[in-house]
């Protein structure tokens, strides 16, 4: 039923809900060509003509200035226009329901949706309402999913680190309420990496997280022993006041990545986070600033990779040009 | 139906044509990927200095929505510094002069050179845009299901098919 | 003048009755015979129920009418149509109206509204507490005497158990069956699915088994402390059935019902975020399913029930953690329990009990049977036939049920009540709206 959601009859790629249902190919195929992208950041003029005439919406309910800023920057490269709409919690507590803000966006000729929302399962639930020529994005819905996170992090990956094949892969931090972990997990799984674990408190750990097809340890040393690639989650405050962790120093101590917990992965290890870091929380600033961290890197790839799953979405099949001249 | 085309006699009229350019020193630009394998022959054979640019022309296509995106995308790369250059624009076939416009609009979203020739291996006519080469290695006349190819790019070779619909 | 029902199969558990019988009513509504004549009979009207089962009008343990307060939801008079059409003759609902019920006056104001349509009887719950809010006692000796059988504070928990207590001591005062949901509201948290592996995968937020077993826990040790007899609801995991068995074992007056959903669906229905599939208690895993039909098997659960929610279509057009929880379940309630028959978990008679008298048992009605004397609330249906569910042929106002596009087999062709025809299938009325 994914596959039906997110793939059109010909089995194009409509819209991006989530990594889950993704085949390997058409993961490698994003990467690839998000790879011709980042070509167009170093040059002068940083602008490609190829969605020129396409309206995108960035349709946040949960507000994320650096996320949103991305995806405006990928579409205003690809010469779309951009709207930018926050939908704070107080316009639709005035009852306007979720779809209906969808359909008067429509009225206004939108061709593609970027949307954030808190409650999982938001973009698909926009997705099965929307007519066949407009475009949804799901650029984070609650716990679920933020496939475009997890292909950027997957093409920092491969850049750093070639085949994903031989790659031992440590997740670190609050897995239970992360969207980001997940479609991290989905793809490294889609991808065959040889091992990947998840590291944190039992309290935020999902239940049954294996079948997901990781192996949880709560001891973090172990968790990263000669791990390749370290993918460190933000870990938001609030979560002391549910009674899932006690205190910042405790979670520091514990699952904090320090130069000393560093050192038990690989030696060419490299570290990443999605950023915004809580230094001094779930990151240590010698290891965010060190040699090993690739976190900078990340948020260029991310432009690279967003704009490539816009114009794959956008346009027409993925077949090479017949007859062009 | 045309006979084989020699090849060898065509690059060689494109050279002879651009003989009289190279005293503006042109930058030579081979368009992927048969421009590009005739471009390496012509910048051998005419010893220009600077190194050859390419073009991957896909990002600039007029033809995007319908086709979509090839992942097979390889990058455009230039070089050398377009802005008040002579260009010399190097295509394997010219035929709608659809890629040539195309050609020129990322051209000119690196600098504005200061003029750019078109030189192409074969002209095969049925212009829908008023684009025309300056240097042609040879005229041929096509039906309209027939389609020519550039086979290479050890041997370059040029093949006439038959393309159904 | 009676009416005759002949031809047909009659099943009527209460009374073992299991085999071909004609059915004699008298024209006052009342069975007068059961297989042969009665003296001095004339049939004035004759149904034919040759191929056809004849059993006693069902009789739902909760169906919510959304009325008063959610009429934008649903009417009683449309969910009684809905109800008669899908052989259900006596419903129960409970007290969450708005406002609630919880006084003598919004018992009978129910109850006769029901009666005006003269279709399928309503028996209210009462509350537990005032206005539900589980602090002081309602008046529960009025709300008997107006009719409601039995109390309950519905899917609001009561969570000061000394309130709790008292509540079941003054209703075992009274006699009273208290209905129970059990759930620990704490656990609970803010959970729309079963705290496992869908929930994980989809990211939304779980209820884990331990909120219904802490909750069943709870409950049964009051039960025990007070003598009080209770009704658990929704039961919808192994654990807690496993627990109300023990309970059963030491002579605890428990009962139990599950929904018909419950038995059919798990976790992995919810495929998609399918909001159809968003209920409460959530449905659970495999081994859960498989343990509540355990239980029902065994006897340990007495009834299937619909626990009818019908909704607007709006309801169900959110992300799932914002959808209302609740499905339209007059119309499934027999062809779901039927389907145990078909997978040989129950046998027909069985089934039928578990819709008729044993729920007629646990609110202490006189419905469920039909021996000589009782009212002729009948259902006949048709084994046989086979149908599609198809949500412009519910004559529900909600359509909210997964179950749209599912093939049933037996189906509903008449419904009586007290020997009137409320119901008769037609064929070419496919689409009613």
């Amino acid at each position: 039923m994914k596959r039906g959601l997110q793939f059109d009859d010909a089995g194009r790629l409509r819209h991006l809900l989530t990594i889950e249902g993704l085949s390997r190919q058409s993961i490698l195929e994003i990467l690839d060509t998000a790879e011709s992208f980042i070509s167009v950041g170093e040059r002068e003029i940083k602008k490609i003509p190829l969605l020129r005439g396409k309206t995108v919406v960035n349709l946040f309910f949960e507000s994320s200035t650096r996320t949103r800023t991305t995806f405006e920057i990928a579409a205003k490269r690809l010469s779309a226009d951009v709207i930018n709409l926050n939908v704070s919690a107080s316009s639709t507590s005035k009852g306007e329901t979720l779809l209906d803000t969808i359909r008067n966006l429509e009225a206004m000729h939108t061709d593609l949706f970027v949307v954030r929302h808190a409650e999982s399962g938001a973009a698909h639930l926009i997705a099965h309402h929307v007519p066949t020529h407009v475009h949804i994005i799901n650029a984070g819905d609650g716990r679920h999913a933020h496939p475009t996170q997890g292909l950027l992090d997957m093409f920092t990956i491969r850049r750093y680190k070639g085949a994903f094949e031989k790659l031992k892969i440590a997740i670190v931090g609050d897995i239970l309420h992360s969207r980001v972990a997940r479609s991290q997990i989905h793809a490294l799984n889609a991808l065959g990496v040889k091992e990947l674990r998840v590291i944190a408190p039992k309290t935020l750990l999902p239940t049954a997280v294996e079948n997901l097809g990781v192996r949880p340890c709560t001891d973090m040393g172990e968790g990263l022993d000669g791990v390749d690639v370290v993918m460190m989650l933000r870990l938001q405050r609030e979560r002391m006041q549910g009674a899932l962790i006690p205190s910042e120093q405790e979670y520091f101590n514990l699952y904090g990545l320090t130069p000393v917990k560093l050192a038990r992965a690989a030696k060419d290890a490299i570290v990443m986070h999605p950023g915004p870091m809580n230094r001094g929380l779930e990151i240590d600033s010698a290891v965010a600033d060190g040699s090993q961290s690739v976190i900078l890197p990340q948020v260029t790839y991310g432009i690279a990779v967003r704009m490539a799953v816009m114009a794959l979405i956008m346009g027409g099949s993925a077949e090479p040009a017949k007859g062009r001249r | 139906m045309t006979a084989a085309v020699d090849v060898e006699a065509a690059l060689a009229r494109v050279v002879e044509q651009l003989q009289p350019m190279l005293k503006r020193q042109p930058l030579m630009i081979g368009i992927h990927t048969g421009g590009v394998w005739v471009a390496e022959r012509l910048h051998q054979d005419l010893e220009l200095k600077e190194p050859l640019g390419t073009l991957d022309i896909s990002f600039y296509r007029d033809d995007f929505t319908r086709i979509g995106m090839n992942p097979q995308v390889r990058t455009s790369h230039l070089p050398v510094n377009v802005e008040d250059r002579h260009l010399i624009l190097v295509d394997d076939v010219l035929h709608t002069g659809r890629t040539i416009r195309a050609a020129l609009n990322e051209i000119f979203d690196y600098g504005r050179p200061a003029s750019v020739a078109l030189a192409c291996l074969i002209e095969r006519g049925g212009r829908e845009l008023p684009i025309e080469p300056q240097a042609v290695g040879e005229h041929i006349k096509l039906g309209k299901n027939q389609h020519v190819k550039l086979l290479g790019p050890e041997k370059l070779e040029l093949r006439i098919q038959e393309v159904n619909g | 003048m009676g009416l005759l029902i002949k031809g047909g199969h009659l099943i009527d558990p209460a009374n073992g009755v299991d085999g071909k019988k004609d059915l004699y009513v008298d024209d006052k509504g009342f069975v007068a015979g059961v297989g042969t004549a009665p003296s001095g009979f004339k049939a004035g009207k004759t149904i034919d129920a040759g191929g056809r089962i004849i059993c006693p009008g069902l009789v739902d343990l909760r169906a919510r009418l959304r009325e008063p307060g959610l009429e934008y939801k649903a009417t009683i008079e449309s969910e009684v149509h809905a109800a008669v059409a899908a052989g259900i003759t006596t419903l129960c609902c409970p007290p969450d109206t708005h406002p609630v019920i919880d006084t003598p006056a919004m018992a009978q104001m129910i109850q006769s509204r029901a009666w005006r349509f003269g279709l399928a009887f309503i028996h209210p719950l009462g509350a537990l507490t005032q206005n539900l809010e589980g602090k002081r006692l309602a008046d529960m000796e009025a709300l008997d005497e107006a009719g409601c059988v039995g109390v309950t504070n519905g899917l609001v928990p009561v969570t000061d158990t000394l309130v709790m207590r008292r509540a079941m001591e003054y209703a075992a005062t009274l006699d009273l069956t208290v209905f129970l949901h059990a759930e620990d509201p704490w656990l609970r948290n803010h959970g729309c699915v079963h705290e496992g592996e869908v929930g994980t995968r989809l990211g939304l937020p779980g209820i884990p088994e331990a909120a219904e077993t802490v909750g069943v826990a709870r409950d049964l040790a009051l039960i025990e402390q007070t003598g009080c007899r209770a009704h658990f609801c929704n039961l919808s995991s192994r654990r807690a059935v496993t627990m109300i068995a023990e309970a059963q074992r030491q002579g605890l007056p428990v009962s139990a019902d599950v929904t018909a959903h419950h038995l059919h669906l798990t976790e992995h229905d919810i495929g998609d975020f399918n909001t159809q599939c968003h209920v409460r208690p959530p449905l659970r895993s495999k081994q859960d399913r498989q343990g509540l039909r355990q239980a029902l098997k065994r006897g340990v659960i007495g009834a299937v029930c619909s626990d009818h929610q019908p909704h607007e279509p709006d309801a169900k057009l959110a992300p799932f953690a914002q959808s209302e929880p609740g499905m339209s379940a007059l119309e499934t309630l027999l062809p779901l329990t039927l389907r145990l028959v078909d997978e040989n978990l129950l046998t027909l008679s069985e089934a039928i009990a578990l819709l008729t008298h044993k729920p007629a048992q646990i609110i202490g009605a006189d419905a469920g049977h039909l021996g000589v004397g009782a009212t002729a609330d009948v259902c006949i249906f048709d084994p046989n036939a086979h149908w599609v569910l198809a949500g412009d042929a519910l004559i529900s106002r909600g359509r909210n049920t997964p179950f749209l596009g599912w093939e049933f087999r037996g189906r509903v062709m008449h419904t009586l009540i007290g020997g009137r025809v409320v119901y008769g299938h037609r064929p070419e009325a496919a689409s009613r709206r």
